[in-house]
């Protein structure tokens, strides 16, 4: 026995030597674990139309970063599959009458424009799928607004755009009904608790990815109980949008089920890198989210209500931020 | 038995869950490593002045007898682990890779474990532990006569023993607990009538039930038992002291600040020893575990090569990433084998490639998933602070209280993009003491 017996090959780094598994791959497989279900029951209640909308989408984005980081001469990030999930939510987020080539485009804003620009992964502070959703919403206001319900299909023909009404309210055209009977103070007398079960098993007017309430929520669950998301942004989106439809006199459930609200509530708001930093940041940002797509929706003549809430917040993140800063253990005071 | 013990109400926010990893050598009893060839003591093993050697070449030396010393008040002498000879008085590399003098000895072929030179102990505590040579054995490696002696505005009421052993894999604490409740409880007893503390906690990780159960069985009635979660690191001075108080470190202050003083088990059971017994810190149990044949926990000589300690745990078995010295979370990962057991050294950590952190390279994104502030132990930002130490935006980490990182590596290890947090705040830390920062 002797000492100098080191073997040829000794790792050396700095501490910690050890390391949770997790990583980012890992989380963007979940995340499009967890929106598989919807997206496969979409695809199925919409047709071809949503495999055209998904594979332009998804190309869009993936190969507006793989192009980016070409030029730019730095490392490929394909493997982290952010791209991915951005192509993923832009394209669930869309009707299913929306062209192909729209598709490609809101992919190439969302990658080009909301992230990339801002420096990649981590820097940008829009949501990219909802920029993206936006500029397609503000270029071709109609296309998007054209929620009537879609006969698709599996295998059925895709459909030629209809240029819709102007006016229409963000979501489904079944918001418009109850916004009229809002306002007529409840005169048509619609019970839109009749709503319920399609918009929680399978609607066909909205976009391909909320056909199913059910399927979303189960999703989003799911990342919740994997930790991936933090329930705060969820809970606090969800519980806002219930409780201020209650207050202005309109069903809660069927505000929270409809226009697009689970499916921004659970995988868009959460997005990490524009979402806050602290836990009671996300309460706040999540309730934020829910108040402004309510007022926006009972109260402007904004379209998009759930995209133009979510933005909105997202752009406050950096003051959420620095007003929920934690207190340093040992510190009296914040650090603000 | 579950007895008595309190169990703490208070748990500091943050912290992880790594795999504990304990069960190869929880179990095992302490067993003597053989002697080695050659010893080389290291003349530095703790923080503070090193001392200078008192015997030359070719000198005999007799177990226990003072090897190195110094005046100065922050260090701790260093004596001979063996009977032998000095053979060379010269450099050897530490586990941190700091160079320092050494006395080598050459240990005769006989040795008798039980006959040592006595220290001097007609003195106080406090001079009774300085001759010892004990320093903290939970790897911070402070001279302890130091922090008998608590600055005179300073009044400690309770003495806190550390024996949550956070760190995954080690079981050295834990196995003194188990083996030796009495000695440990004595040695709780002089530190707490050396420093006038009023009240005595020994807290234990619930991973530990069993050595709780040992501690309470011989506690009298001025020594209470407190059972804290497991979770990293508890065994943090300031987490710890909170668990117990519920008291605050103030930042910029000595933990003595809240009135509590945080010892290591094993450090009180060798301050038992060297008052009751009169032995100097000359060997101390080393967890040997990981990819080696026959994992265990090892009373071992200071100086002992670990290589020769890997050898006396059955070899390097299958594959191996980083070998650590110390725990995985905040140990050093060696370059050399070659290097000695010193008196701040739990473990030797033959870690799995599996289980060995990936390399860091490259500029890391930061997906901002908040996962490095929800485990910060400290409740800083972790995250943050990496970016502006990553673009030496020095007055930005220290914005971010920098200063206030505790190094537990919490952050780093959660991170899902691998980014060098800690590192990244080390030299962040490093800068601003160097600029005279304040904290
Ligand atoms: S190493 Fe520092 S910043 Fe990282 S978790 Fe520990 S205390 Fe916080
Ligand atoms: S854990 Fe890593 S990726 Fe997540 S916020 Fe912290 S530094 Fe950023």
């Amino acid at each position: 026995m002797s000492a100098g017996a080191t073997p040829a090959r000794m790792k050396v780094a700095a501490s910690p030597h050890i390391a949770a598994r997790e990583n980012v791959t890992h989380i963007m497989f979940w995340v499009v674990a967890a929106l598989a279900p919807a997206t496969l029951w979409g695809v199925w209640n919409m047709g071809m139309v949503a495999v055209v909308l998904l594979a332009s989408c998804i190309g869009g984005s993936v190969g507006t970063e793989w192009i980016w980081n070409r030029i730019a001469k730095r490392s490929q990030t394909l493997w982290d599959g952010s791209a991915l999930v951005t192509g993923l939510l832009l394209a669930l987020a869309l009707p299913p009458r929306t062209p192909w080539w729209m598709g490609l485009a809101g992919g190439i804003v969302a990658i080009g424009l909301a992230k990339m620009l801002f420096g990649g992964l981590g820097w940008n502070l829009f949501n990219p799928a909802l920029v993206g959703r936006a500029f397609l919403s503000v270029s071709w206001m109609g296309v998007l607004a054209d929620v009537r319900p879609f006969p698709g299909g599996w295998y059925s023909a895709i459909d030629v755009p209809a240029t819709g009404s102007l006016d229409a309210i963000n979501g489904a055209t079944r918001l418009a009904i109850a916004a009229a009977d809002r306002a007529a103070g409840g005169a048509y007398g619609i019970d839109l608790a009749r709503y319920y079960e399609p918009l929680l098993v399978r609607n066909l007017e909205g976009s391909f990815g909320e056909v199913s309430g059910l399927l979303l929520i189960a999703g989003g669950l799911l990342l919740i109980a994997k930790r991936i998301i933090d329930w705060r942004i969820p809970a606090g989106y969800i519980a806002t949008v219930a409780l201020m439809s209650w207050a202005f006199g309109s069903d809660p459930l069927f505000n929270v089920l409809a226009g697009g609200v689970l499916l921004g509530a659970f995988f868009m708001a959460t997005d990490y890198v524009t979402s806050p930093m602290t836990r009671t940041g996300r309460l706040v940002f999540g309730c934020g989210c829910g108040l402004f797509n309510v007022v926006a929706r009972f109260f402007g003549p904004m379209p998009e209500a759930t995209t133009f809430a979510i933005l909105f917040m997202n752009g406050l993140v950096p003051l959420i931020d620095r007003g929920f800063a934690p207190r340093t253990f040992g510190w009296v005071k914040r650090r603000g | 038995m579950r007895g008595r013990h309190a169990v703490a109400t208070r748990v500091f926010k943050g912290g992880i869950h790594p795999a504990d990893c304990k069960d190869a050598t929880s179990a095992l009893a302490v067993t003597r490593a053989p002697v080695p060839q050659i010893l080389r003591v290291p003349l530095s093993q703790h923080l503070g002045a090193p001392c200078a050697p008192t015997v030359g070449k070719g000198d005999r030396v007799r177990r226990g007898q003072v090897i190195g010393d110094v005046e100065a008040m922050v260090s701790a002498p260093v004596h001979a682990p063996a009977s032998g000879e000095v053979v060379e008085i010269g450099g050897v590399l530490l586990a941190s890779g700091a160079r320092v003098q050494a006395v080598s000895i050459a240990p005769d072929e006989d040795q008798d474990f039980d006959r040592f030179e006595s220290i001097e102990r007609s003195g106080s505590v406090p001079a009774t532990v300085r001759a010892a040579g004990i320093v903290g054995m939970g790897g911070a490696a402070f001279p302890t006569a130091v922090k008998l002696q608590p600055p005179k505005d300073m009044t400690v009421r309770t003495l806190i023993l550390n024996g949550c052993e956070c760190e995954p894999y080690l079981t050295c604490d834990h196995r003194t607990m188990l083996e030796h409740p009495e000695w440990v409880i004595r040695g709780a007893e002089l530190i707490a009538s050396a420093v006038g503390a009023t009240r005595t906690v020994i807290a234990v990780e619930d991973n530990k039930r069993d050595a709780a159960a040992a501690l309470e069985e011989r506690a009298g009635s001025a020594v209470e038992v407190m059972v804290v979660p497991t979770r990293y690191p508890q065994g943090a001075e300031k987490q710890l002291i909170w668990a117990v108080i519920g008291s605050e470190v103030p930042h910029g202050k000595l933990p003595a600040a809240t009135g509590a003083l945080v010892h290591n088990v094993s450090t009180a059971a060798a301050v038992a020893d060297a008052v009751d017994r009169g032995r100097p810190l000359m060997e101390r149990v080393v967890t040997v575990t990981g990819n080696v044949r026959t994992p265990g926990n090892y009373l071992t000589l200071l100086g002992t090569p670990v290589a020769d300690l890997i050898e006396a745990a059955g070899g390097l078995h299958g594959e191996y990433g980083r070998i650590i010295a110390g725990g995985p979370m905040t140990g050093m990962a060696l370059a050399d084998l070659a290097v000695p057991v010193v008196k701040g050294m739990g473990g030797i950590v033959v870690l799995d490639p599996g289980d060995t952190a990936p390399a860091v390279h490259g500029d890391q994104p930061c997906i901002r998933c908040s996962r490095c502030s929800d485990a910060c132990p400290m409740m800083l930002e972790p995250f943050a602070i990496g970016i502006y130490a990553n673009r030496a935006d020095w007055d930005g980490a220290h914005r971010f209280h920098a200063l206030d990182c505790i190094e537990c590596g919490c952050c780093s290890y959660v991170c899902p993009t691998r980014r060098p947090l800690v590192q990244l705040i080390r030299r962040a830390k490093q800068v601003l003491l160097e600029k005279g920062a304040s904290l």
